[in-house]
């Protein structure tokens, strides 16, 4: 049993760390606020560094105002940063690029454009491919979501999971190098985004991006991730990574997994142990 | 008798959709109709006990008998199209001006604060308290009457297309700029689609006010129109007259209003149900 874990292990994702290039690169990374409320600065992000090779999934989790969403917009360059480097496959980022894609919680689809049209929507912003590729692209990434029939349908009359297989398709359709996911899965009831959790596996497996993957359910970003990255905040920053050591394809039952609970209950330690929650992080 | 109480539970009748009546389905209407036809009776028969002063008010039949002399022999049919050419040239005005400027105003936020002091002037003051400016502008003919349409309905248009435009869903926004939209792009693809129902409830109000500012424009001076026809039958205590115009006036506004009503759905259906 052990042996084969082992092996797993080596050919899944030790194997494959050394020889792959870094997709991703984030190295001392401050971001600051001025908080017109308090009348003072916020650190929001203080040296942060992390580094993601090619085809891996991390999971970025932590409480609420740790930063995990700032260091995404940054990443997406949806934000300005102060200091340090971001790059994309060795690529400075200076805002919004064609080698990120992002999936937002709330599925921000154009209400008044079809499945279609809105899978479509990101290769047309981006203007990267010609029409016959998007044409293309859109029918095979609205297959590999598992919504095909449901082409010419508009968002309203989808399920909030339906919506964020959309979101999920108009993201892998433009291509990216990198996919950013912002606690895709939050608004979703538990069922369903234990549904979505298996799902995304099995996209993930199928289209092959390197992902980092934002949340703060500790169980989600264990069963879904290679590494599971946890931040503190006041001011955010990383305060360890835990590697995953569970082979892939990864079941829904691995979650029972002792061992899975064993990291998951390491990870709430870590989140909870916070003294200066008490005297919201004014110091 | 027996033999239906010793059968099982009937799951099919449970479960079967309760059958309404023909009244139960067609209720509403059934009294609103009711309700008029009733009006309508008593009233006629008020008229045709001779109860009624035909000096303070009309019948119903004296009405139907003064729009079919009109119709026939009057000039009803010409007021008619010159109230409609008034409405119709100062709405289809109001509603290009009002889109065009309310874009512009919407998407640049310096020219909003240039025109807001003129605009929430004009917004606050009663449009008819301008009408005797208008005719000293575009004298007694149909451009007065074609301005007063204008300057009524543009500006339910204009303030529902500004609003439109800056209503951009910021989600959507972020998601946009995330896939690298340009400015461009924003304008194109969520700025106007997303501003599409706003500038219609702009138009089914301008609708209203417009109809509003034709029968005002032609009660004020002129020998033409509906508007002229409901003021000429109150000056001359012909109430049947009188009728038929504010008939014709209240028919058209319903029609138009449904019509109104009609494009706004078409082009809401992507929004969810209300």
């Amino acid at each position: 049993m052990y042996a084969a874990l082992g092996a797993h292990a080596v050919v899944f994702w030790v194997l494959p760390v050394i020889s792959r290039e870094t997709k991703l690169e984030v190295e001392h990374v401050f971001k600051r606020y001025w908080r017109e409320k308090l009348d003072r600065e916020v650190i929001a992000l203080e040296d942060v560094s992390l580094s993601v090779p090619d085809g891996e999934f991390v999971a970025i989790v932590g409480p609420s105002g740790c930063g995990k969403t700032t260091l995404l917009n940054i990443v997406a360059g949806l934000l300005p940063y102060e200091e340090g480097r971001v790059a994309i496959a060795g690529k400075l980022v200076a805002g919004p690029g064609i080698d990120r894609a992002v999936v937002f919680q709330h599925s921000s689809l154009l209400p008044w454009r079809s499945i279609a049209g809105n899978v479509r929507y990101g290769m047309e912003l981006q203007r990267r491919f010609n029409k016959a590729t998007m044409t293309e692209r859109t029918d095979r990434f609205i297959k590999m979501v598992g919504l095909a029939g449901f082409e010419k349908h508009f968002p309203s009359e989808l399920s909030g999971g339906m919506q964020q297989r959309v979101n999920l398709a108009r993201a892998l359709a433009a291509d990216p190098e990198v996919l950013l996911m912002d606690e895709p899965f939050a608004a979703l009831d538990a069922q369903t985004r234990e549904y979505m959790q298996t799902e995304l596996l099995k996209i993930w497996t199928e289209a092959r991006k390197t992902v980092v993957f934002i949340t703060h359910q500790i169980d989600e970003a264990v069963y879904l991730a290679d590494r599971v990255v946890v931040m503190s905040p006041r001011p955010g920053r990383i305060k360890e990574v835990f590697r995953v050591p569970f082979g892939r394809p990864r079941d829904i039952s691995l979650k029972r997994d002792p061992k899975f609970l064993e990291i998951e209950d390491a990870i709430w330690q870590l989140v909870e142990e916070r003294p200066e929650r008490m005297n919201m992080g004014v110091r | 008798m027996s033999s239906a109480v010793s059968a099982p539970p009937a799951i099919k009748t449970a479960s079967a959709r309760p059958r309404k009546t023909f009244y139960q389905r067609h209720e509403s209407s059934i009294i609103g109709w009711g309700v008029i036809i009733v009006t309508l009776a008593i009233w006629q028969a008020f008229w045709a006990a001779g109860k009624i002063s035909p000096l303070f008010m009309s019948g119903p039949s004296a009405i139907v008998k003064r729009f079919w002399d009109d119709l026939l022999h009057g000039h009803l049919l010409q007021d008619l199209a010159y109230s409609g050419k008034n409405f119709v040239i100062g709405f289809v005005l109001s509603v290009v001006l009002g889109v065009v400027l309310g874009v512009i105003i919407g998407w640049y936020k310096k020219v909003e604060m240039i025109t807001a002091p003129f605009t929430s002037a004009l917004y606050a003051t009663p449009r008819v308290a301008m009408v005797p400016l208008i005719i000293i502008w575009f004298g007694i003919g149909m451009w007065s009457k074609v301005f007063i349409v204008f300057i009524t309905a543009f500006f339910p248009v204009l303030i529902n297309t500004i609003g439109g435009i800056r209503a951009i869903d910021r989600d959507l926004l972020k998601a946009a700029r995330a896939f690298c939209a340009t400015d461009r792009q924003i304008f194109m693809t969520l700025a106007i689609p997303g501003a599409v129902p706003f500038i219609l409830t702009g138009v089914r109000q301008a609708v209203a006010l417009g109809l509003i500012g034709v029968v005002v424009g032609e009660m004020f001076g002129g020998s033409e129109g509906i508007g002229f026809m409901v003021a000429y039958g109150g000056q001359t205590f012909a109430t049947d007259t009188l009728f038929v115009g504010v008939l014709i006036i209240a028919f058209a506004g319903i029609i138009l209003t449904a019509a109104a009503e009609a494009l706004e759905n078409r082009f809401s259906r992507w929004r969810p149900e209300r």
